[in-house]
């Protein structure tokens, strides 16, 4: 018997039934749809984890100030102090491993350049930062040592600032306006395009450190000022956003973590039982953290599909015993017009896979439709390709084998003689 | 018998069929059979209703297994089959007209004769010419569109007998074919056996009807089961 005679007859069967052919599919629709998002979403987690690890490297430290949870609430009342350059200094003389370390302090505000003006967010940083971060120039210069010790009135713009400012005009030299404070344009980062979040990694300005907690912080613009609308009285005047480490060989990272925290602790006169006021997190932590919300709903996709897969699987099983029971005289017949028992398997395990197949296709329409919605509604990553949708495919194929195998054995197990006298 | 003598198609060797064996309702539905037919041969099968005509057809068509017994089969022994081989050998040799027809409600008359082309792997371009001319062989040309529940109960036994006529199978199995039939139309698909027989098909007729019997070469009688020859009134 000829495979397209076997898929013709299938349909005819279940085209006679159409109504129920569609009931019973869609267990699998749902099912599948959700695989599919299931697998873009997480493949999507999986391929923004390995770029960050891969762009950021799995060898950095960073430092936070304020306890382990809940960041820097309590803290940022601006009652403690809690890392300062002290703190970095520190941390570079007594712990070798350490290849470079930055600290930063960070604030927004509007760049102006003649009549053109920005908002971007800036960063006062270190010597180390560029490095660390592997930000190369486009134009420029980095800033020379000196700019760092003397708080030149020097600046950093990345690409997007750039091209906001200045267009096609020439950028190096010009003279930009933050908090009033004018700042000489000395380099222009290479483009790095999107961060790993989904942000701008291009719409940003860096500054020397002292420049900025000297000349702009004081303008009320630096991001520990302007929470509280309280100046930066309480406040040393070396005080830091944060601290980002990187040691030269990764499997120094934990001993750098445990080195760290017992010296800051100590610095800080943390007494033995009470917690941090800071807080060392590893990237891979941070992006684990990160992921955490994806990954539950990963899980609870997989469980959605997991179910409604198993109980399409079951209601296919179910409506195809009925559907054996039901035309056992046709079987009958058909036995005892020359079809074998492997062709009457055949015919119902085909009803069976056209059911899951085409609740698959229709699954994974919905499925794609859903995962783009995903992409497009939050903030996940996504990822669709053609190994999603052959996934999907596969599962349909697999549920309808498992689940119609059982009822085309029992109809090609019937005796054709009892069969007929039913 | 002779060495130089055909085996004969047909070897039926003390086939027994018990129903429901070794319960108050036990039926001794075939008992002791034997005979044979030879290829070629126009037969007739009389016996009352209830004398076992039907299981002894189901045993000589491979649907049914004997509770003792042997039957050949063009010489092979049918015991010896698993069930895929003698679909096969019904695919190959058999054809069958039902007393209760068994047509599929939801085919036409036209898809019911076609249905064991697509057993027998014949493309399905042919399929539609070879069923016309097998429903014109039994002069039901132009019904061939209708379903079986649109057709009267002579119309639906005269789909049947194409549908058992369709792959020319050697041997053809007839229970009460022209039992819903008139005697005119009746005496037509008798003389249309007698075609078969003709053209070498060994025809085999169950019947009740001693007329319709008359038509065949040669004619055994059962009765509860048992052959008799009616001349000597004396069961075999
Ligand atoms: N599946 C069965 N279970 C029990 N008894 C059966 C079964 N099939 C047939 N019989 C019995 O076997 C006997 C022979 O039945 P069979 O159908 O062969 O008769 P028949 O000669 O074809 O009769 P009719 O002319 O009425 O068709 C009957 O007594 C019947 O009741
Ligand atoms: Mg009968």
């Amino acid at each position: 018997m000829k495979t397209t005679d076997t898929l013709g007859m299938a349909l005819f069967a279940l085209r006679g039934n159409w109504l129920r052919s569609i009931l019973t599919a869609l267990g699998v629709i749902i099912g599948i749809a959700a695989v599919i998002v299931m697998v873009s979403v997480g493949q999507g987690t999986q391929a923004e984890l390995d770029r960050i690890m891969s762009t950021l490297g799995s060898n950095r430290l960073e430092v936070f100030p304020g306890g382990g949870r809940g960041g820097g609430v309590r803290m940022a009342a601006g009652s403690l102090p809690s890392l300062t350059t002290g703190d970095m200094e520190a941390l570079r003389q007594e712990i070798p491993e350490i290849q470079y370390i930055t600290a930063n302090v960070r604030g927004g505000g509007q760049v102006v350049y003649a009549e053109k003006n920005w908002s971007s967010s800036w960063q006062g940083v270190t010597e180390d930062f560029f490095v660390i971060n592997d930000w190369q120039l486009s134009q420029g210069e980095f800033f020379q040592p000196r700019d760092y010790s003397t708080a030149a009135k020097v600046v950093i713009i990345g690409e997007t600032v750039r091209r906001e400012l200045f267009g096609d005009g020439e950028a190096v030299g010009a003279t930009v306006r933050i908090a009033q404070v004018p700042l000489t344009v000395v380099g222009v980062l290479a483009s790095k395009g999107q961060t790993g979040w989904g942000g701008d990694a291009d719409d940003v300005v860096m500054l020397p450190l002292d420049t900025a907690r000297r000349r702009l912080m004081g303008a009320g613009s630096a991001a520990p000022a302007s929470g509280t609308g309280r100046p930066a009285v309480m406040m040393p005047t070396d005080r830091v956003n944060g601290i980002t480490i990187a040691v030269a060989r990764a499997e120094d990272l934990g001993y750098v973590e445990e080195e760290a925290t017992r010296l800051l602790r100590q610095r800080h006169r943390i007494q033995p039982g009470a917690e941090d006021d800071f807080a060392v997190r590893n990237i891979s932590q941070m992006v684990a953290t990160r992921t955490q919300t994806t990954r539950l709903m990963s899980l609870l996709l997989g469980a959605v599909a997991t179910i409604s897969l198993v109980v399409g699987g079951i209601g296919i099983m179910n409506i195809m015993l009925v559907s054996v029971t039901e035309r056992i005289k046709e079987i009958g017949l058909r036995m005892a017009i020359g079809g074998g028992p492997s062709t009457v398997r055949a015919q119902f395990l085909a009803e069976a896979m056209i059911i899951s197949l085409g609740g698959g296709l229709i699954g994974i329409l919905i499925g794609v439709a859903g995962a783009l919605a995903v992409g497009g509604f939050t903030d996940l990553p996504i990822a669709l390709n053609q190994n999603v949708i052959l996934l999907a495919t596969a599962f349909a194929v697999a549920t309808g084998l498992f689940f119609g195998y059982y009822p085309a054995s029992k109809a090609a197990r019937l005796d054709p003689i009892e069969a007929l006298r039913q | 018998m002779t060495a130089s003598k055909p085996v004969p198609i047909i070897q039926v060797e003390h086939l027994s069929k018990i129903y429901n064996a070794g319960t108050p309702g036990e039926v001794r539905a075939l008992d002791d059979v034997t005979f044979d037919i030879h290829g070629g041969e126009f037969m007739a099968i009389m016996g009352p209703s209830g004398s076992g005509k039907s299981t002894l057809m189901n045993m000589i068509g491979c649907l049914d297994t004997p509770t003792a017994g042997r039957y050949l089969c063009d010489g092979v022994d049918v015991a010896t089959l698993d069930a895929e081989q003698r679909a096969q050998l019904r695919l190959s040799k058999i054809g069958f007209v039902f007393q209760g027809f068994h047509l599929l409600p939801r085919m036409s008359a036209l898809e019911n004769v076609m249905l064991p082309l697509v057993y027998a792997g014949v493309p399905r371009g042919e399929r539609a010419a070879l069923a016309e001319q097998a429903l014109a062989a039994v002069g039901l040309g132009e019904r061939g569109r209708h379903r079986p529940s649109e057709l009267s109960g002579g119309q639906q036994q005269r789909v049947a007998i194409a549908r058992a006529l369709i792959n020319s199978p050697p041997i053809l199995l007839a229970d009460e074919p022209t039992g819903a039939l008139d005697s005119r139309t009746g005496e037509e698909i008798l003389a249309l056996f007698k075609r078969l027989r003709d053209d070498g098909h060994t025809v085999i007729l169950i019947t009740h009807d001693a007329h319709v019997a008359e038509h065949a070469d040669r004619t055994i009688h059962i009765r509860d089961g048992r052959l008799f020859d009616p001349a000597s009134e004396v069961t075999r």
